[in-house]
């Protein structure tokens, strides 16, 4: 097992992920723009919507809530929805837990302010192939994902359109095809394809007959059990 | 059930600012729940063998739910990303692969 370094978490790390993460955060406006679309016809003011986006900053999710945004909106689900759809972003914080744990709680917590599919996945496989230390790609990459977010999601409110129908140019790809090759990216052996494996199908029973959106969390942990029977280095 | 116009037209407002609640909680909660556990070989194991399944556990309505061209672009990806280990490439190689199969095929 590598040893764990510990992160730098400095302005100018954060600066430099911002500008790593930013080419593929472009993409993202794409989808703000469908949300911020989606949120003024489903009848969100705008002070509501800017907000959501703002706070949020979980596109499932907020996709997910403009489905049940009716006169009464049914709070206790949609609270355990979110919660449901955003719950990976609890084991996604406890991946980087091991170098997290390295600096003070300050630091710790204000790194993950912003934590989101694509910066962790990119952190994570610096941190586990032991490329760089900067914790900074995790922020500064979630704040250009915000920032492109904020900015889809103003230009939807505005009726703009440009790109109307992002699968004609294989737009909608983007995000699957960056979280494979992070995936294929990482360490790969036969403890590590198993786990993937297992993870798989377990992902696969409950997107097919579990409850919505615990797909995520339950082939995570079933991987993970893989990792518990099966440790590194063992045959 | 909370009407949006409840509490003097704030009903949607305060919704909003349960759900980044919510959504916090899970961004911090994973961290959080960590620092009362030891760390240990098999903990760090775990760890290690869950964060890969995450990514593949995203992607499975991608490649159950997606149409052909979307099937075929992780496909591309993957095998450019085996065979040159480089992000960038295995990502335009996705897209182009469902861009030009729905030009055709779509």
């Amino acid at each position: 097992m590598t040893a764990i370094v510990t992160p730098e978490l400095t302005v100018r790390g954060t600066w430099a992920g911002f500008w790593r993460l930013l080419p593929l955060s472009l993409f993202v406006v794409a989808f703000g723009l469908a949300f911020g679309l989606a949120a003024v016809q489903t009848g969100l003011s705008p002070a509501e919507t800017v907000l959501m986006s703002m706070t949020v900053f979980a596109g499932t999710a907020q996709f997910a809530a403009l489905d049940l945004w009716e006169g009464q909106v049914p709070v206790f689900t949609l609270l355990v929805t979110t919660f449901a759809i955003n719950a990976r972003h609890l084991l996604m914080g406890a991946s980087l837990y091991p170098w997290l744990r390295k600096l003070p709680i300050g630091k710790r917590y204000a790194s993950i302010l912003v934590l989101s599919d694509a910066n962790w996945a990119m952190t994570l496989n610096d941190f586990q192939g032991g490329h760089s230390r900067n914790l900074g790609l995790l922020l500064g990459g979630g704040i250009a994902l915000w920032c492109t977010w904020m900015t889809g999601t103003l230009l939807g409110m505005a009726g703009g359109s440009a790109i109307a129908e992002p699968e004609v140019f294989g737009l909608d790809m983007v995000m699957g095809c960056f979280m494979l090759a992070m995936a294929l990216g990482g360490r790969k052996n036969a403890r590590m394809i198993t786990a993937w494996l297992v993870g798989g199908l377990a992902a696969l029973s409950a997107y097919l007959w579990l409850p919505a959106n615990t797909h995520v969390v339950i082939g995570a942990l079933a991987g993970g059990l893989v990792g518990v029977f099966w440790l590194e280095g063992e045959r | 059930m909370i009407g949006i116009d409840a509490f003097g037209g704030y009903g949607g407002l305060i919704l909003i600012g349960l759900m980044a609640m919510v959504t916090l909680v899970t961004r911090f909660g994973g961290v959080w729940i960590m620092s009362f556990i030891p760390i240990s070989r098999r903990v760090e194991s775990f760890i290690n063998a869950m964060s890969g399944s995450v990514l593949i556990a995203i992607l499975v309505p991608v490649a159950v739910e997606g149409d052909s061209a979307a099937r075929l672009a992780l496909l591309a990806t993957a095998a450019v990303m085996l065979a040159t280990r480089r992000t960038m490439p295995a990502i335009a190689a996705g897209i182009v692969t469902a861009a030009g199969w729905r030009f055709l095929f779509g």
